[in-house]
């Protein structure tokens, strides 16, 4: 099995819509130990959508802006493993006024929101589990992203912290290489999760990309996503670092639909 | 399995599980306007729902669900058919 014997932390489950949930339920049928976190008022959602994996995992609270929440979680896996092989960051928020059409007027503190939570957190989550990966020898980091190379309709500021959490990709890769830490991204096509919901003009992103992308698209099936980073976490991409892995049906390849 | 059940047991889960009082509980009271629930509250409503009856609720079916009665009147379709 690919993952036998990893320890892994899956952030980011919500609903058994998240990506993060498929990743999980891969994760375990591929032999792998898990930890999932959950956030505020959602961790209720979080355990909750835990007891629907095949082998429901512990979940503990980590909201990634809360250092005491990461120290915690530290101690919790320190006690419990003792090392951890990698974990998936899934993270992300913006708040209502950096979202749908606000580009022009969104005031500083809630473009700096979106990237604290959705860009910044993978450094804080990297930094918060590097005594225990370095405890298992190394280990790999895998975020989501979604493509941002260009302007997407009512992404606005969120397109911007992707753009951040692609440049924080390869600034830890670069710093944590040397202890055989492997920190990479996924880059999805878009999936109909709870977060993707919340992005008004959402249905355009779907419309564009089931006509163009080679592979075609299906925005209701995130187990092609759940299975490269599973892949990414795995020993058979040994030599990958900083990179972003496009998993969006060769979407981002094309500029235009043929007919 | 009985409406009136149906409707007893939906009601102890909106107490027990989502915490909304018991007192507020009409079969016309409307989750997001009259029991404050919210969009995040609504998706665990709908997955309490399916895990205590057994039942599942696509997101096209769910969208109809405004009132506490209406969630009953889903799940009796869904159990009974
Ligand atoms: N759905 C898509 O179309 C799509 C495409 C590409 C990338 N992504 C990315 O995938 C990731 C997961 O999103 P999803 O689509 O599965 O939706 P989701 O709504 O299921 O997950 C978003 C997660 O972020 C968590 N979160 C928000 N603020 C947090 C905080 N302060 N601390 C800890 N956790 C916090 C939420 O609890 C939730 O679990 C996000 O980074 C998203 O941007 C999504």
């Amino acid at each position: 099995m690919l993952l036998e014997g990893k320890r892994l932390v899956v952030t980011g489950v919500l609903t058994d819509d998240s990506i993060a949930w498929h990743t999980a339920r891969v994760a375990q049928e591929q032999g792998a130990a898990l930890v999932l976190t959950g956030f505020g008022r959602a961790l209720r959602l979080t355990e909750r959508s835990a007891r629907r994996l095949p082998d429901p995992p512990p979940v503990l609270e980590l909201d990634i802006n809360d250092p005491v929440h990461m120290e915690a979680l530290a101690s919790d896996l320190g006690e419990r493993w003792g090392a951890v092989d990698g974990a998936l960051h899934a993270i992300a928020y913006a708040p209502d006024d950096a979202l749908g059409g606000n580009f022009l007027t969104t005031p500083p503190e809630s473009a700096g929101t979106a990237f604290l939570t959705s860009a910044y957190s993978y450094k804080t989550l990297a930094v918060g589990l590097h005594p225990l990966l370095v405890a298992a020898g190394g280990g790999a980091l895998v975020t989501l992203d979604f493509d941002n190379r260009q302007a997407w309709p009512a992404y606005d500021w969120m397109g911007v912290a992707k753009a951040a959490l692609q440049a924080v990709t390869r600034y830890l890769a670069r710093d944590l290489g040397a202890d055989n830490i492997r920190v990479n991204a996924v880059s999805a096509g878009p999936l109909t999760t709870m977060a993707a919901k919340s992005i008004p003009g959402f249905s355009r992103f779907r419309d564009v990309w089931g006509k163009r992308a080679p592979l075609g698209w299906d925005v209701s099936d995130p187990t092609p996503v759940a299975n490269m980073v599973c892949v990414l976490l795995s020993d058979w991409a040994p030599m990958t670092s900083g990179e972003v892995v496009h998993v969006d049906g060769g979407f981002h390849a094309i500029a235009a639909e043929g007919d | 399995m009985e409406r009136v059940e149906i409707e007893s047991k939906l009601v102890d889960l909106l107490v027990e599980e989502l915490g909304i009082e018991r007192d507020n509980i009409t079969m016309s009271a409307k989750f997001e306007e009259d029991l404050e629930v919210d969009s995040l509250g609504v998706v665990e409503l709908l997955m309490a729902l399916e895990d205590n009856f057994d039942v599942k609720i696509p997101d096209d079916e769910a969208e109809g669900i405004t009132t506490v009665g209406e969630a009953v009147d889903i799940v009796s379709t869904k159990i009974n058919g």
